[in-house]
């Protein structure tokens, strides 16, 4: 007697493409490069020289003026919005049941990260402390008198 | 003649606190305490049998073997998903009551039985058989090092104790679940395998093992000591290479 067994893999309908392998990757990859982001920026600020005492705007201003600080920051930016907007995305996809809650939530997650990302960005590069033709009151003291 | 000494073997009182849901009757489970009297050799299974055979035969729950090689009790005891059959109860605090629980994540038929069809289907997902095109006249050999690659999770029993202490399944049910990809981890690094990259292919879903957070839940509550959370990760890095 011999029995016939059908093959017996399934075809799987693939369902449709997804990026959890590349958002996974990411938050592997960012998470590393901002402790020493974040850290080397505390121990720079708040410890070295005169410690925390040195912070003020015309610290702030000095370290923008340096591109080196200026891809730092903004590096620093990127990563931590994605990286925490991925995150909270996560928590979303677990806790939020109905398809519209949670497509709700993620579109606002993601608006809120661009446009943070966008204004970061927008400051970073354009940060002028002593912008021309602002009056006089409002301008840091190392400004020179116009 | 002498008298002859028998000597009493210890016994001690314990409280098992048992969730309980009738369908029929209840709307919700409900909390139910027995005392039972026990020896030291004795399992939090015997007390269920105690108090199923002796104090209330309405009391529901699966076993089939009772030494921890079906996976058919696994129970949450203490907070903790662990094999009825395989949990003696004077390793407990039998100072205070034992409190039994179905295991979570799975919705509950009666007491402490669950409906499985979830956590099979998720397991049958995964094509959790040999795949290989080759006819051979004798037995496929495999070299002793290509046999250890796997080791580890042959020795799933589907027991259901890791994918109902998962978090990620618990609020979201769609989870593979770490028993699904135990089983396909199994065959994914099987030298003798040929389908491992379909395999890889299927738990790179959305709801594959992108969702696993590495708590190690599912490690601490594997009755079978599995390295589950490790088997995981190894899915992981296999699905980043392409291939096992």
């Amino acid at each position: 007697m011999s029995v016939t067994i059908e093959t017996p893999s399934r075809p799987r309908t693939r369902k449709q493409a997804n990026w959890e392998k590349y958002g996974w990757l990411f938050m592997r990859v960012s998470g590393p490069l901002l402790i020493v982001l974040i850290f080397t920026h505390l121990v720079v600020n708040l410890v070295l020289g005169d410690g925390i005492k040195a912070i003020d705007f015309a610290f702030v201003a000095g370290k923008w003026a340096d591109p080196f600080w200026q891809v730092w920051d903004l590096a620093m930016l990127w990563l931590a919005l994605i990286h925490g907007t991925n995150g909270m995305r996560t928590i979303v996809n677990d806790y939020a049941g109905q398809v519209k809650v949670r497509r709700a939530l993620t579109t606002t997650l993601w608006a809120v990260c661009a446009l943070l990302i966008l204004l970061g960005t927008l400051v970073i590069f354009t940060f002028d402390p002593c912008p021309a033709g602002a009056s006089a009151e409002l301008l840091a003291s190392f400004c020179p008198a116009q | 003649m002498a008298e002859l000494s028998v000597p009493t073997i210890e016994s001690f009182t314990v409280t098992l606190i048992v969730r309980r849901f009738d369908p029929e009757n209840d709307t919700e489970p409900k909390w139910e305490d027995f005392d039972v009297e026990m020896y030291g050799t004795d399992r939090v299974l015997d007390a269920l049998h105690k108090i199923k055979w002796e104090q209330d035969g309405s009391l529901t729950f699966r076993r089939s073997c009772a030494h921890g090689v079906c996976g058919s009790d696994a129970m949450r005891i203490n907070g903790r998903n662990r094999l009825a059959c395989k949990t003696l109860i004077k390793d407990l605090d039998i100072s205070k009551p034992i409190y039994v629980e179905p295991i979570k994540g799975l919705p509950v038929e009666k007491d402490l039985i669950v409906d499985m069809t979830p956590f099979y289907k998720a397991y049958l997902e995964i094509n959790p058989f040999l795949v290989a095109t080759d006819k051979p006249n004798k037995e496929r050999l495999q070299s002793p090092e290509d046999r250890a690659r796997y080791d580890d999770t042959t020795k799933c029993i589907l027991c259901a104790a890791c994918t109902s202490s998962c978090p990620v399944f618990w609020t979201d049910g769609q989870y593979f679940g770490p028993a699904a990809i135990v089983n396909a981890h199994r065959f994914i690094f099987d030298s003798r395998d040929e389908n491992a990259e379909l395999r890889l292919d299927i738990l790179n879903d959305k709801e594959g093992v992108w969702r696993c957070r590495t708590t190690f839940n599912c490690t601490e509550a594997c009755p079978r000591g599995i390295e589950v959370t490790k088997a995981i990760a190894e899915v992981k890095q296999a699905i980043l290479r392409g291939r096992a």
